[in-house]
């Protein structure tokens, strides 16, 4: 394992940011920590960083622990959302930094930082200043600085967060193609589940200080350990002790023992996608995700009563008995969901 | 900008005239009367023995005392924003003591604890060290007037570039040392430069304090204020003008060295300073790359 966390905990005055967080990141991997704001995925990263010491627990990085060691001896390479560029340096100048404090010679940092802006395309760009790049240039600019000196791993914290959907989307393909020649470890923090499965092999769903679940996108989506994975990690209808994703949610028009009624109240179609809308009799909102196909042979309108068969509804209660989906539906239960130790496959 | 309208002509006829009348004048009053009869008169009163000394002991206050605020500020500084502490409240009240107490109280405290019935005069006397009339005790008065301004000066700059490029430089390996010259100090040089100019501006001009602890002795405790005032009484008014004019020529000398040594600064040895504007311009049409 590249790097290794045990029993992690951080307390920030009356806030639990860390509640005993252990997770393992197999060498030359590309993990993602996701979590909704809060959860502690960036105060376990930092902490990986050696930029926020923990209240007890391990840190190990390739084989050594690496609890008791600043920041400036782990060798990380860390990526911060809003750059941390050096403002009164030139890009040439923040790429050099970490070699200029490595003392390199001056042809060598010369040759290594060419060769970085090359790879994260800033070429032709060194001589300006952070604050005349865009966003995406500056953020590249960070990671260029971040790898100049070889790190072990590499830590980016919602190295995304602050650009614009589009430049978002364009960075983290490229940032998975640079991964994929580079085979540096690699931790990246973020909220947004679609760019964690877009990105990461490995997926760390944190909350509330806790893992939750880790494993890979299909792991997660296909087998969540509980509720919160479940409708954190892609969309989620609840019907009473289950939950039913929309994709798994079958319209019928006609009632059987696995069925429940349900008035459809909104339709809308997202392109190829249609999305629609029902009241189930005790008021609950649930929603189907249906192909065009789909609809066009039900010939749905606004108001019809139609019949609802989830198909793969799970259950996290580990109360059978109150299945209502039993047969046609799958339900998974799970044990041990309090189990914050995960350990992920490589 | 919009077409200026009476109203705006109002406002600054008045700030203007204001300025005008209460700053303008006097110090154009003073350089008329220094030059009236050419610049024989007042170069032979500034050539003087007695002259020559107040503006070397002068420069002497501000060579001590601007390093020592300095040095003392910037770390000062760091402690309160950097390291966040309760005690830290406490230290921020002290260091405005020097604002809120007249410097005649202050050089009236400085007598109490150095004169030969204070806490610390009669042992300092035994081991043969003066503080009161000699240079250590003006030194003190100097440093304590002119404390507050390098630490006021740089705590906000200090909280407005925040801890990230610290972060970020000890994730590269730099340490604290490393840090803090790479790093800290070119990002708050401004405030610092801003800092050490009104140090060096009150530390010139200061009277009340070191008029009290200096005994202003002619050749010997006297700096330039004193000496311009002690004119002023002997109604020496060509020493007293041409006095003032050196020291005002004096602080413009600061103003000029450290706008032209942080512009250096931030040259470095990477090129042309980019203007905020002109950085605007230059992202407008820098398209992002893929």
């Amino acid at each position: 394992m590249a790097i290794a966390v045990e029993g992690a905990c951080k307390r920030f005055d009356d806030f639990q940011a860390l509640d005993n967080v252990s997770i393992d990141v197999p060498e030359g991997s590309l993990t993602a920590l996701l979590g909704p704001s809060g959860s502690g995925k960036s105060t376990l990263l930092r902490a990986i960083a050696g930029l926020e010491t923990l209240d007890a627990g391990q840190v190990t990085i390739n084989g050594e622990d690496a609890t008791a060691k600043p920041a400036q001896k782990r060798e990380v390479g860390f990526v911060f959302q809003h750059y941390a560029a050096f403002k009164h340096m030139t890009v040439f100048g923040n790429v050099a930094f970490g070699l200029k404090i490595r003392k390199w010679s001056k042809p060598q940092i010369e040759a290594r930082v060419h060769e970085l802006l090359r790879l994260v395309q800033l070429d032709g760009l060194a001589e300006r200043y952070p604050d005349q790049l865009s966003g995406g240039q500056r953020q590249r600019m960070a990671l260029a600085r971040a790898l100049a000196v070889e790190p072990q791993v590499l830590l980016l914290d919602e190295p995304f967060g602050a650009l614009d959907a589009k430049v978002r989307k364009d960075l983290r393909t490229w940032l998975r193609r640079l991964h994929d020649e580079m085979h540096v470890t690699t931790i990246f923090v973020t909220h947004d589940q679609e760019e964690a499965m877009d990105v990461a092999e490995q997926l760390v769903v944190m909350n509330q200080g806790r893992v939750e679940q880790s494993g890979s996108a299909d792991d997660l989506y296909d087998h969540p350990a509980n509720e919160f994975v479940m409708s954190f990690v892609g969309e989620v209808n609840r019907l009473g002790e289950h939950f039913v994703r929309p994709h798994d949610m079958q319209v019928v028009l006609e009632a059987d023992e696995r069925t429940e009624e349900a008035m459809v109240q909104r339709i809308v179609a997202l392109g190829f996608e249609i999305r629609v809308e029902f009241v189930l009799g005790d008021g609950t909102e649930v929603w189907a995700q249906l192909t065009r196909a789909e609809l066009q042979k039900l010939e749905l309108i606004e108001g019809q009563i139609v019949y609802l068969r989830p198909g793969q509804a799970k259950s996290f209660s580990g109360d059978s008995s109150a299945s209502g989906g039993d047969g046609a539906s799958t339900p998974h239960r799970f044990d041990g969901e309090d189990d914050a130790e995960v350990t992920a496959a490589a | 900008m919009s077409s200026p309208t009476p109203a705006k002509w109002g406002l600054r006829t008045l700030a203007f005239g204001y300025l005008g009348l209460l700053l303008l004048a006097p110090v154009a009053m003073i350089f008329y009367k220094t030059f009236e009869h050419g610049i024989a008169p007042p170069f032979e009163a500034m050539t003087s023995p007695d002259a020559v000394h107040a503006i070397w002991l002068t420069l002497l206050m501000v060579a001590i005392a601007v390093p020592l605020n300095t040095v003392f500020g910037v770390g000062c500084a760091l402690l309160l924003v950097r390291h966040k502490w309760k005690g830290n409240a406490i230290i921020d009240g002290i260091i405005n003591l020097p604002f809120a107490v007249s410097p005649v109280v202050i050089g009236l405290s400085l007598f109490l604890l150095y004169g030969n019935d204070g806490w610390f005069g009669p042992t300092l006397a035994e081991w043969g060290f003066e503080v009161l009339f000699s240079t250590p005790g003006m030194v003190l008065a100097s440093v304590f007037v002119s404390l507050p301004f390098v630490v006021r000066e740089t705590v906000p700059v200090l909280q407005e570039i925040g801890t990230e490029q610290e972060q970020a430089a000890s994730t590269l390996g730099a340490n604290a040392w490393q840090t803090f010259w790479r790093v800290t100090l070119p990002a708050i040089r401004w405030g610092v430069a801003y800092g050490i100019v009104l140090t060096t501006a009150r530390v010139l001009g200061e009277f009340g304090a070191v008029t009290i602890v200096s005994g202003s002795i002619s050749g010997e405790t006297e700096t330039l204020p004193l000496f311009v005032a002690k004119a002023f009484e002997q109604f020496d008014e060509q020493a007293a003008y041409a006095g003032a004019i050196v020291l005002a020529l004096l602080a413009l000398t600061t103003l000029l060295l450290m706008s032209i040594g942080g512009r250096r600064t931030k040259a470095g040895a990477s090129g042309p300073i980019p203007i905020a504007g002109d950085a605007a311009i230059s992202t407008s049409d820098t398209k992002e790359g893929s």
